[in-house]
Formats: structure tokens, C-alpha cells, sequence
């Protein structure tokens, strides 16, 4: 057993329990703040993938914003401080079987996969992050989705003020 | 023009008349009586060209105008039609003109031609009158115009056709379509006024009684066609066919000859009213004055006479002379036997055309007799001055009717009858040329010796009766004479004579030319039409001129007879009966008072009621005829027709209805309605009810649905298609 | 590095979307279902990258892909949380339940 797999193991059970925790606590701010440490989880796996930008975009983007936005949502969305009733409906039975089928399937679909045991190969000696920002803007590249993902984000951000403004005459 | 194709045209004129009335000028009166009167002149003139024409011909009996055209064509042969003008139709042509000429003439005013249209006049009553106001503002009644009038005359014009048809024909199958046509338009004519009841039923009960002879005339017309093959004079009254016949034994002891004769003869009862089919006759004076007069007493009732004369040969088939054959001597009791019956009921009547109407059966009961006893001359020779004086008598009390409804306009009673005689009166006065004309044509009917034409036709049937020993004929007809005579002379004193009964006879006048003329002319008929038949040996005027009549006439037989010799005793027997008839009748009567009982009724007593009431044979008639045969159809309309029938037929209806709601209530609404229909819509709204508690409206449990049916579709894809 | 077998981290992003998906199909809370949709994406994301370090990390298509997914996340999560505020302030719930309207 070596370190990155006894490291891998140590993150990949504070995912899944935080995920765990994310998706049966009663409190909703608890869950919020189990959804961040399952976010800084994954950033600790991306790290151990070497994909170092990402680890760092997932810190700043998903923990630094959207974690945040989650906060505000929950403060903005209770009548009083506390939570009250269960956390989980009805359907929660027939939710668990689903999820469990669909844990099954992925693993057995990937069992079967003949990649299944491959090792990670070597990385290339090239600046990755450079290489990351070329391939961004480069036309030949990965420009136009570039460009589409930040018109995305602009009606995504005329949408969300439309929607959530308070002043709606209706 | 040839004659034959003149004597072919003969009928068309009135028939034209008929169709151009009918078709065309039926709005217009004075088209269409100028349509009829010319129609019924060009017919007249083209009868008397034919008439003189036969005059001008040698032995006139041997060679008759005949042509003939193949008509219906039979299995071997045709059968043909023709026309044929002999001495007898010659005469009888002359007459049937010139009366339905001054008959037409005679419609024109008779129906008030000119006049102002009625104030209440209806269509199919008589006119009422209308009111008319003259320049000082005083309003009175007039004769109002009558409102049938183009109908009138269009019907008027059919019988004409009829008539000539009858006259000219050669066989008897045309004689017999004349003949029918005659009996629809005595029909259409009688009921003319339809609104009124009495004239209807009086229109059915002259077509019903004239048909039940007519079945039997067709029965004879069969036998005749089957025995001999032919119904065309011709052929049926040559030596050998009638000798055939007369030997040919029919049923009830009578020769073939004898049989269709009698079957024929039976046809011309119902159709000259003689007893016991006499009684439409009567009532027939319902029809306007004009009809009665050309219908039946001048040209329809003389048919039957006519036809009785011309088929004398094949009832007298085997008549050696002397005894008279079975026919003959039914023909002429029934005959006799009428005529004096009729006379009697005549004295009682009180009606100006019913005391015409039974004098005209009674008239026609002589010719009967003649006939039968074999006076062929005579017969014709009466019917012939007897369509003379009769249509003069009928027109001259429809004048006098006419004269007297003048009257009733002007006083405005509607309650006084203006054909009753007991209301009349005086007349002479107020109505010369009527009550002249009148005089003439009842001394006629009298058998007023010498002047008048009725004196030489009865005579010679009397002096025929006595010759050859008829002496139960003779003193019936003599006894029917007198009663004639006075009956007769009852009417012209009750009419004419003395002071007017009523207000209304006071005011009665003098009727137009187009009324009055033909009352002249007819007269002139009645009384010169004698003297051209004065039998060669009366005394001291016989010889004088010939007896044209019996020389034509008579050698229309084959075998004509000699005229029979003269002898005192007819000769007093008749001027006894006429004069002393007469004389009785104006002494009895001319002192005849308003409101009076009638001098008969005293003299009578119950046997005068008994003579009123027509001898009750109309009651009779109803009870053993009319009212079986009323209960027979009622019984086949009610009980077959409706009850049978129909009920058949509603039990059909019944049936289906039954079937359909049985197929209703059992199949087509628990099956089809409910169980298919609506039971299917009951299963999809089950369904949609359990079905649509899917839709929570809760996404994450869609979101279950969706997974879910994901997966399995998943897992089946992954066993049954990659594994 | 060369130690683990991609094996290991397909099997958590599985986890990881499996407990995502419960959360979303289970929780009551609208807010919570979008934490839910947050964990599927982050497994989604983490695939992504796995698989571009395993197969060929000189193509930087994987971690475009994973930062678009980003964007897209992002995005999403505000239009949704938008929502859920707008749903707040109309209906006065945030409760995945009680927002039935579509409701037979």
C-alpha cells in the first residue's frame, strides 16, 4: 500500500462520507457545509491527478462561489432558524434502491470495461497549465466552446437577476 | 263536300266546342256561348244539308249514306266503325238539330246573360240576384248572370257530340259510346248547382238507375257480338243473321233474337225512364231548365226510343204480323203500363217541370207501346213531334220559372217557391209570347185534333193499336190520353189563366229574344211537323198530302208496312180523350184560388196521397236497393277495408315497432350502449382515474418513474441485445 | 503516482453519483435536491478528469471538458437557486413536496 493510495483512501472516505452526511441531514446549513468539504475533497483528488488548475478552480469556483450562493439560498429560504421534519420524503426507500441499482450497474458495466486496471501513464514534460490556457484560446482549439460557455454564463447571470427580482409585476 | 264525310263531321263541332271552352275561353261568357251557339248552328246546318240531300235520293231505304273505316283490328279482320244515315236517322237528325240549336240559343238567356254579377252568387248554386242602383239612388234585384256559366256550355257541347254520335252511327258499339257520353254529361249536367245536396244525389241516382240498364244493354250488346260476329247494322239486320237468330233458342223460352232484344230493350228502359227504372227522371229536374229539356225530353230519353226503334228487326225476328213475339209484347206492356202510370202521378204534381218530367215518361211509355205492338211508323213519327212540343213545353216553363224569379226578386220573398203552380198564375197577361207558345205545345201533348203535330202522331198509334186488335193497349194509352189532356190543361189553367196567386206572379214579365225565338220556332215544329204524316185514308184531308213520313220513314225496314187501315172508333177514342181532357181540366181548375185545396184531393181522397207520393216506389227503391247496398259497402269499408286491412296493415306497423324496440330495449342499448359504449368509456375513465394519481406534480417522484423505467430498459437492452 | 488503478476512482465518481442521485430523488428540501445535483456533477467532473489523466494527459480535451462542465455547474446552480427563491418568496415553501401544481 503505498502513500498515494493509503492518501487516496483517507479522501475518497471523507467524500463519501460528507456526501453521505450532504444528502441525510436534517439541517440544511450543515448540509451546506458538508457539500464544501466534499467539494475540498475533490479538489485534494484533482491535485493527486495532477491536474493542478482544476484543484484550484474547484477551490475558488465550486467552494468559493457556488458553496457561498448555496449559503445564501438556505438563509434566504426558511420561514424560521429551525429546521424542522424529516430530512429525507417519502419515496426514500424506492430512492436507495435506485441509487443502489445504479451504483451496480456503473460498477458492473465498468468491470467489464478492459481498461478497468490501468495505470496512469507518465505525464508529459510540458507546462500543463500553459498547454490548458493555449488550448482555451486557441480558434483551432477549444475557443468557440470557450466563447459559448461564457455566453452561457451571461444568460445564466440575466436569468437568475430576472428570475429572483422581487419588483415582478405578476 | 261528299256526304258521307259531312255526315263524319256532324259530331265535331260540339266537341271542339267543348275542348276550346274547357281549355280556353272558360273565363270569358260571351266566348264561350259564342263557341257553343255557333257550334251547335254548324252541326244544324251540316244536319240539314244531309237531310235534304237523303230527301233527294230515289228509294232513300235502299240506298243509305254509309261509309265505314276499319277501326280495332281483331284476330282475323278488323272490327270497323261508320256512320250511316237511313231514313229513320235522317228524321231523327232533323229534330235532334234544330232542338239543340234552339236549346243553346235558348241557354244564352236563360242563364241571364249581360246581367251584373250576383251579390252572394257562389259557385255551383243558382244565382240570387244582384242589386243594382239607378241614377236616383233607388236599388233593386235583378237576375244576377249565372256563375257556371262557360261550364254550361262546355257540357252542353259534349252531349251535343254524343247525341250526333248516336244518331250517325252504324253498329251499335258506337251507338253505345254516344249513348254512355250522354249519360256522364245527364250526370255533370243534373248536378250542375253541386253545392246543393238534392242536386247531387239527384245526378247519382240518374247515373246509378240509367247504369243498372246499361249492364244489361252490354250484356245484349255480348250475346248480339258472340252469336253473330258482328254489332254493325249491316250485318246484324240482314235476312240470314236474323233468321239465324230467331231460330237460335236463348234461355226462359225466347229466341236469340228475342233474348238480345229483350237485354237491349232493357238498356233503353233505364235510359227513356220507363217504370220501374223511372224514377231519376223526376228528380232529374234538378238540373237547370235548358238540360231538362234537351236531355230529357227532347234527345237523351228519345235515345232509348231511338235505339228501340232501330233494333225492331231483331226483336220482331219471327214476327209473322199477328201475335205478337215475347219481347214484343214485354216491350209493349211496359210501355203501356207506364204510360198510364205516369199520367196518374202527373195530376198530383205541383211542380211546372214535374208535371213535365212524369208527362215525358208517360209520352215515352206510348212510343214503348207503339213500338212493341209493331207501329214502327208511329213510334218514330212520335218520338219525333214529341221532341218537338216537349222541349217546346220544357223551355216554356223555364221561361215561365224565369218570369216568376223576376218576380220574386222584385217583392224580395225568398219563401215563395217560383216553380210551385200554386203560385203562379195570370200569367197570359204578364208573359205572351211564353203563354201562346206554351198553349200551342200543351195541345200538342193533348192530341188537339188536326192543328197540333201530337194529334196525328197519337192518332196513328191508336188507329195501329185498334187495327191489328190490341185492345188492352189501346185502352190503357186511351185512358193515358185523357189523363194527358187534363193534366195538361190543369197546368196551363194553374199557370197561365185566371188571376195571379201571389205578388210575385204579379210582377213576372216577359223574358229576351234569346229566350223567346226558340219558344217560336219550336212551336212552328210542333205544330206543322204533323201534317207531313197524315195518313192517306182520313177523311176528307187524307190524300191531300202525302204521307211523306210513312213512305221515308217506313222503308227504313226492309219489309215496310202498310199503313194501317182507317177506322172511326181510334179516331173518336182520341178527339173523345184530348177534347174532353182538356175541357175537364179547365173547368176544374179555372177557378183554382190561392191557398186552396186541390179539386183532385177532394175527389180522390186517399188514392190521392197515394198518387202524390209517386206511389212511394222512391221509398221502396231505397229500402230493397239503396239501403243494402249502402250496408254492404259499409261493411266492406268498415269491417274489411279498415277493419281487415288496415288492421293488417297496422299489425305490420305494430310488429316492426315491436321488433325494433325489443332489438332496442335487449341488445342495441345494454350491448351497444352501455356494455361497448359507455362501458368503454367506463374503463378509460377507471383508468384515467387511478392512472392520473401518477401525476403528483412532485418532480422528484417523475424522476423515480423515469429512472426506474430507465433502468429496466437498461438492464433488458444490456441482456438481450450486448450480452 | 503510478499506483492506482483507474479502477478505484470510477468507483468513487460511482459513489459519488449514486449518493448524489439518492439525494435528489430523496430529500425534501428544493435546496437540498440541488446539493444532490451538485454531487452528480462533481463525480461527473472527477470522471473527466480521471480519464484524461489515465488515457492521454498530453490532450488537454479532458480538462476543457471539465472546465465547461464547471461553467455549466455554475451556471446552473444560480438559475436554479434563483428559482427556488422566486418559489420561496411566491409560495412561501421551499419544500420539494408542496410545489405541486402540475398535480392531477
Amino acid at each position: 500500500m503505498t502513500t498515494m493510495q493509503v492518501l487516496f483512501l483517507i479522501f475518497a472516505a471523507i467524500i463519501l462520507g460528507s456526501a453521505f452526511k450532504v444528502v441525510t441531514t436534517k439541517k440544511m446549513i450543515h448540509a451546506a457545509f458538508w457539500l464544501i468539504v466534499v467539494l475540498f475533497g475533490v479538489a485534494a483528488l484533482y491535485a493527486m491527478l495532477n491536474a493542478g488548475f482544476m484543484a484550484m478552480v474547484q477551490v475558488v469556483v465550486y467552494v468559493g462561489a457556488i458553496a457561498i450562493l448555496f449559503i445564501f439560498a438556505v438563509m434566504l429560504t426558511r420561514k424560521e432558524l429551525l429546521d424542522k421534519g424529516p430530512a429525507l420524503n417519502d419515496n426514500k426507500s424506492i430512492a436507495a434502491v435506485l441509487s443502489l441499482l445504479s451504483f451496480g450497474g456503473l460498477y458492473m458495466l465498468l468491470r467489464n470495461w478492459s481498461g478497468f486496471m490501468n495505470m496512469a501513464p507518465a505525464l508529459p514534460e510540458t507546462d500543463m497549465v500553459e498547454e490548458l490556457g493555449t488550448a482555451l484560446v486557441t480558434p483551432d482549439m477549444y475557443l468557440l466552446p470557450f466563447e459559448i460557455a461564457s455566453v452561457l454564463l451571461l444568460a445564466a447571470l440575466i436569468g437568475a437577476v430576472y428570475v429572483a427580482n422581487e419588483a415582478r409585476s405578476e | 263536300m261528299a256526304t258521307t264525310n259531312l255526315i263524319w263531321l256532324l259530331p265535331l263541332p260540339p266537341l271542339l266546342a267543348f275542348f276550346i271552352i274547357v281549355l280556353f275561353t272558360n273565363k270569358s261568357n260571351k266566348l264561350s256561348h259564342i263557341v257553343g251557339v255557333s257550334a251547335a248552328a254548324l252541326s244544324w246546318a251540316g244536319a240539314m244539308v244531309v237531310f235534304f240531300r237523303a230527301l233527294g235520293v230515289d228509294h232513300f231505304g235502299e240506298h243509305p249514306f254509309t261509309d265505314s273505316v276499319p277501326w280495332l283490328p281483331l284476330g282475323d279482320g278488323w272490327l270497323e266503325i261508320g256512320v250511316r244515315i237511313d231514313p229513320l236517322s235522317a228524321a231523327v237528325l232533323f229534330f235532334v238539330g234544330i232542338t239543340i240549336f234552339m236549346i243553346f240559343l235558348y241557354s244564352v238567356g236563360y242563364h241571364n246573360f249581360g246581367q251584373p254579377k250576383g251579390d252572394h252568387d257562389k259557385q255551383g248554386l243558382p244565382p240570387h240576384g244582384a242589386t243594382v242602383e239607378d241614377e236616383h239612388g233607388h236599388k233593386h234585384t235583378v237576375p244576377s248572370v249565372e256563375p257556371m256559366y262557360a261550364r254550361f256550355f262546355a257540357f252542353i257541347g259534349l252531349f251535343a257530340a254524343g247525341m250526333y254520335t248516336l244518331v250517325i252511327s252504324d253498329n251499335l258499339l258506337t251507338l253505345f259510346v254516344g249513348w254512355e257520353i250522354m249519360g256522364l254529361c245527364s250526370y255533370l249536367l243534373i248536378g250542375f248547382w253541386f253545392a246543393k245536396k238534392s242536386a247531387r244525389n239527384a245526378g247519382i241516382k240518374a247515373f246509378m238507375t240509367t247504369r243498372i240498364g246499361d249492364v244489361f244493354m252490354l250484356l245484349g250488346l255480348a250475346f248480339l257480338y258472340t252469336a253473330t260476329g258482328s254489332l254493325s247494322y249491316e250485318v246484324i239486320f240482314s235476312h240470314e243473321v236474323l233468321h239465324a237468330l230467331a231460330e237460335t233458342p236463348a234461355f226462359w223460352g225466347l229466341s236469340a233474337a228475342g233474348a238480345i232484344g229483350l237485354l237491349l230493350f232493357i238498356g233503353a228502359v233505364g235510359k227513356s225512364a220507363q217504370w220501374p227504372l223511372h224514377v231519376w227522371l223526376p228528380d232529374a229536374m234538378e238540373g237547370p231548365t235548358p238540360v231538362s229539356a234537351m236531355i230529357h225530353a227532347a234527345t237523351m230519353v228519345s235515345a232509348g226510343v231511338y235505339m228501340t226503334i232501330r233494333i225492331f228487326p231483331l226483336f220482331s225476328a219471327g214476327w209473322d204480323g199477328h201475335a205478337l213475339t215475347p219481347t214484343m209484347s214485354i216491350i209493349a206492356f211496359i210501355g203501356a203500363f207506364t204510360a198510364l202510370f205516369a199520367a196518374t202521378i202527373a195530376i198530383a204534381q205541383n211542380d211546372v217541370k214535374g208535371v213535365l218530367a212524369y208527362s215525358t215518361i208517360s209520352q215515352l211509355g206510348f212510343m214503348m207501346a207503339a213500338i212493341g205492338i209493331g207501329a214502327y211508323v208511329a213510334a218514330a213519327f212520335h218520338l219525333i213531334t214529341h221532341a218537338f212540343f216537349k222541349a217546346l213545353l220544357f223551355l216554356g216553363s223555364g221561361s215561365v220559372i224565369h218570369g216568376m224569379e223576376h218576380g220574386v226578386l222584385h217583392t224580395g220573398d225568398h219563401s215563395v217557391d217560383p216553380q210551385d203552380m200554386r203560385n203562379m198564375g195570370g200569367l197570359a197577361k204578364k208573359m205572351p209570347i211564353t203563354f201562346w207558345t206554351f198553349l200551342i205545345g200543351g195541345f200538342a201533348l193533348s192530341g188537339f185534333p188536326i192543328v197540333t203535330a201530337g194529334f196525328w202522331s197519337k192518332d196513328e198509334i191508336f188507329a195501329d193499336a185498334w187495327a191489328h186488335g190490341h185492345t188492352a193497349v189501346f185502352v190503357t194509352l186511351a185512358l193515358a190520353a185523357f189523363l194527358t189532356a187534363f193534366y195538361t190543361m190543369r197546368q196551363i189553367t194553374m199557370t197561365f189563366l185566371g188571376d195571379a196567386k201571389t205578388p210575385e206572379a204579379e210582377h213576372a214579365s216577359e223574358n229576351t229574344w234569346t229566350m223567346t225565338t226558340p219558344l217560336v220556332v219550336l212551336a212552328f215544329f210542333a205544330l206543322a211537323y204533323g201534317w207531313v204524316g197524315i195518313p192517306e185514308s182520313f177523311p176528307i184531308i187524307g190524300g191531300l198530302l202525302p204521307n211523306w213520313f210513312h213512305d221515308f220513314v217506313g222503308h227504313t225496314l226492309e219489309h215496310p208496312m202498310a199503313a194501317p187501315e182507317f177506322s172511326w172508333i181510334p179516331l173518336l177514342t182520341s178527339l173523345t180523350v184530348a177534347l174532353g181532357g182538356l175541357a175537364l181540366g179547365w173547368v176544374t181548375y179555372r177557378n183554382f184560388k190561392a191557398g186552396a185545396v186541390d179539386p183532385m184531393r177532394k175527389l180522390l181522397g186517399p188514392v190521392y196521397h197515394f198518387i202524390e207520393n209517386k206511389y212511394y216506389f222512391d221509398e221502396a227503391y231505397d229500402v230493397l236497393f239503396v239501403k243494402p247496398a249502402i250496408w254492404i259497402s259499409e261493411v266492406f269499408t268498415n269491417k274489411m277495408d279498415q277493419g281487415v286491412i288496415d288492421s293488417i296493415l297496422h299489425g305490420f306497423g305494430t310488429v316492426s315497432f315491436a321488433i325494433g324496440k325489443f332489438i332496442r330495449e335487449k341488445f342495441d342499448t345494454p350491448v351497444i350502449n352501455r356494455f361497448i359504449g359507455d362501458g368503454s368509456a367506463e374503463v378509460v375513465q377507471i383508468f384515467g382515474r387511478k392512472l392520473r394519481k401518477v401525476q403528483t406534480g412532485r418532480i422528484q417522484e417523475y424522476m423515480l418513474s423515469a429512472l426506474g423505467v430507465l433502468f429496466i430498459i437498461f438492464i433488458a437492452l444490456y441482456y438481450l441485445v450486448l450480452a | 503516482m503510478n499506483s492506482i488503478p483507474i479502477s478505484w476512482y470510477l468507483v468513487l465518481s460511482a459513489g459519488l453519483f449514486s449518493l448524489g442521485l439518492f439525494g435528489v430523488l430523496a430529500r425534501k428540501n428544493a435546496v437540498a435536491i440541488l446539493l444532490g445535483i451538485e454531487l452528480m456533477l462533481n463525480a461527473v467532473n472527477l470522471n473527466l478528469v480521471t480519464f484524461w489523466r489515465y488515457n492521454n494527459p498530453a490532450e488537454m480535451t479532458g480538462q476543457v471538458f471539465a472546465i465547461i462542465v464547471f461553467a455549466v455547474a455554475a451556471a446552473e446552480v444560480a438559475v436554479g437557486l434563483a428559482l427556488i427563491i422566486s418559489i420561496y418568496r411566491n409560495r412561501n415553501t421551499v419544500m420539494a413536496d408542496d410545489i405541486d401544481l402540475m398535480k392531477w
